[in-house]
């Protein structure tokens, strides 16, 4: 069971919101219920499940509703329609008292204008949470003291936020967020506000942290890149309703629509898909120490080289030469599985930027290998060209071409 | 019938108000007067207590409430040697029955003008309900509330206080409802999604946020108080006004000036102390570094 669960929400602005539902229930478009009602129509019946512990990203332009989306999860706003459940209560149906006690101990929130008390310090504001609850200020600034350090902003206590940078006032707005212990964390826009650099250290600080706290991360954001740096699951938002939800390289590899390819189009490709997402199973696994046996295998397939396994182990590479090679040698042939030439491994987490450099350098498609040493499929360089090259219309045939040519480029060793 | 273009609504309107103020004053005299005395009570005291004092005191006492809200030597010893310029002038006494008159009228004017601007913020039918009348109160004339007003409470201080009340209220309501409007819409986002209730959000944010331009308002209100003193001394409040007052029944221009330069010098005091003071609490909006 998904922690948040939205269920069809619809959010309508507008003097009679009840009243003009019915039509959009109906299927009446946006611009359509402008012109004749007088109505914005925010939302339409999004509905999203997010997992505990995941950092799930909303992204989309401005005016595509994800910030009212966003509101709708602490109940800021009040939807027109639909149900928010978390951990199976309806947020929608809580009372003020309930409402008040349910934004303090589970969400908190992070606002793209920081959203800071500028007449409180920095240790008051981030103590300011805390003491909505009524905890002592002896013991909330003891605790606020604490995530100030945890943000890297120590010594900064006593500082008002007009006196901190950008950077460093959005800092005290995490370390408020993250004061109240609450399991799920609101970031609206977080980071928008901040220059490319602060803003990149701010994604890598909260990669970070996330790490540690594992909490639940509603992120929303209208650049892609960071979307796909930060995000386990992306849901793209056009116009109040969902375009796509997925994984970034679902996003990447699959766009739904034509909006999503438009975006992905600019993206540096190279840096977020990761080598999991683009390896292949390799074409022939010897998992004996026979010479003779694997390179009878290798003819019969017609494969110029294998990859050898040892228990489950991975211990390397041989080509068919090699192999003739070292058969035709007189005295005992060697155990395969010392011969193997374990060589340039790739890492199944690593981006396709770092993994760029040894696929293009090796004579075979380099082989993926796990922390566990075990084999888990291998790289082709051609496969790795047609995932960095965007989606487009007109190029798809050339991407039939290229798949082609990954096939006809295994006899590339032979060759040279 | 013939037609008239101009029924007599005046005498209407006469009757009736007359009617009211007599049913008042019949039903209701005792409790006007008990809310008189109430009040009359504070301003006696404060009266009694300040006239009775020694002027050293006072001036000292001014000196050291100059010097609390600026922090400025300069400003302290100006406003001393302003409240004993009064005293040369030989109003002395009359300016101290003003500053317990004006004190008390402030003081009643903030606890009504702050919680009605407060409402007027939160509510935007309640502010187009209370602005039409916070502009009957600035515009119109205080004789015509001061006729009932000291038919019901007699004449002297406490119809004048009243008066005062009437004129010098409406920017404090005004300026508290602008002051809290325009507090920063994601300051006060933030404080709600940290679940805090209303009352916490209006004390914690709202209030501190709008603490300049409430300032700004004590500060206009009290100058207008003090230009009600003369009309408050034509219904019996003594004081400053009293002299100008006097001036002008005896042609005599030069007490009518002395009154005038001694009603100035009150008012840039209380300009400069309140006015310093809402400076120094606004600091954390300077970047001190």
């Amino acid at each position: 069971m998904s922690l948040i669960q939205v269920k069809n929400i619809t959010k309508i602005f507008g003097p009679t919101p009840q009243k003009v539902l019915p039509l959009v229930k109906n299927g009446m478009g946006k611009e359509q219920l402008l012109a004749e009602t007088g109505h914005t129509l925010g939302l339409h019946e999004v509905s999203l499940n997010i997992e505990k512990g995941e950092i799930f990203v909303i992204m989309g332009l401005s005016g595509s509703g994800k910030s009212t989306l966003i509101r709708h999860f602490n109940r800021l706003i009040d939807p027109t329609d639909g149900q928010i459940l978390v951990d199976d209560q309806d947020v929608i149906s809580l009372s003020i008292k309930e409402l008040e006690s349910f934004r303090r101990k589970r969400m908190s929130m992070v606002f793209q204008r920081f959203g800071l008390l500028p007449h409180r310090t920095v240790l008051q504001n981030v103590a300011y949470g805390l003491e909505i609850q009524g905890i002592p200020a002896d013991q909330r600034h003891e605790k606020a003291e604490e995530w100030i350090d945890a943000v890297g902003l120590t010594g900064f206590s006593h500082q008002y936020p007009s006196q901190l940078s950008g950077g460093m006032q959005q800092r005290v707005g995490l370390a408020r967020a993250l004061a109240t212990d609450a399991d799920i964390l609101l970031m609206d826009e977080a980071f928008s506000a901040l220059d490319p650099l602060i803003r990149s250290q701010m994604q890598d600080q909260l990669v970070e942290l996330q790490e540690k706290l594992q909490k639940t991360i509603v992120f929303i954001t209208h650049d892609l890149d960071e979307a796909l740096r930060i995000g386990d699951k992306i849901a793209i938002l056009k116009d109040g309703v969902l375009s796509q939800v997925g994984t970034p390289a679902d996003i990447l590899t699959n766009p739904a629509d034509d909006y999503v390819t438009d975006f992905v189009r600019d993206v540096n490709r190279a840096r977020v898909l990761t080598v999991e997402t683009v390896m292949q199973p390799p074409e022939l696994r010897i998992t004996h120490d026979n010479m003779e046996k694997a390179l009878s295998e290798m003819r019969k397939r017609g494969e110029d080289y294998c990859y050898v396994v040892e228990n489950e182990e991975y211990r390397g590479v041989v080509t068919k030469d090699e192999l003739v090679e070292e058969i035709a040698k007189p005295g005992n042939t060697p155990s395969l599985f010392d011969y193997a030439d374990s060589g340039e491994t790739l890492e199944p987490d690593s981006t396709l930027e770092q993994a760029l450099p040894a696929t293009l350098e090796a004579d075979y498609p380099v082989p993926v290998v796990n922390e566990d040493g075990h084999l888990e499929g291998v790289l082709c360089p051609i496969e790795v060209g047609t995932v960095l090259t965007p989606p487009d219309d007109e190029a798809d045939e050339a991407t039939i071409d290229q798949r082609k040519e990954c096939d006809t480029a295994k006899d590339m060793p032979k060759a040279s | 019938m013939d037609f008239v273009l101009f029924p007599d609504f005046g005498r209407a309107i006469r009757n009736t108000t007359n009617q009211f103020v007599d049913f008042l004053v019949i039903n209701f005299g005792d409790s006007f007067e008990a809310f008189s005395n109430f009040i009359l009570f504070f301003l006696v005291k404060l009266e009694r207590v300040l006239r009775a004092a020694d002027p050293i005191i006072i001036l000292l006492l001014i000196g050291a409430l100059a010097y609390a809200s600026s922090r400025k030597w300069a400003l302290s010893i100006a406003m001393m040697a302003a409240m004993w310029f009064i005293g040369t002038l030989g109003l002395w006494q009359q300016a101290m029955q003003t500053i317990a008159i004006m004190l008390i009228a402030v003081l009643i004017s903030i606890i009504l003008g702050i919680p009605t601007g407060v409402a007027a913020a939160r509510s935007d039918r309640f502010r187009s309900f209370i602005n039409p009348v916070l502009d009957l109160m600035q515009t119109i004339p205080a004789f015509v509330y001061l006729i009932p007003a000291a038919m019901l409470f007699g004449l002297g201080k406490m119809p004048a206080i009243l008066a005062t009340v009437i004129y010098a209220a409406p920017p404090l309501v005004r300026l508290t409802d602008l002051g809290i409007r325009e507090v920063d819409g994601e300051v006060v986002e933030a404080s709600r999604a940290f679940g805090a209730t209303r009352w916490q959000i209006l004390r914690g944010v709202q209030i501190p946020l709008a603490l300049p331009a409430i300032m700004q308002g004590i500060n206009q209100t009290m100058m207008m108080a003090l230009a009600m003193v003369v009309i408050a001394s034509m219904i019996g409040a003594r004081g400053v006004g009293e002299t100008v007052l006097l001036g002008l029944q005896r042609n005599d221009s030069g007490q009518g000036l002395i009154g005038g330069i001694a009603i100035v010098i009150l008012a840039i005091m209380f300009d400069r102390i309140t006015q310093a003071a809402g400076q120094r609490m606004q600091a954390h909006r300077k970047v001190r570094s």
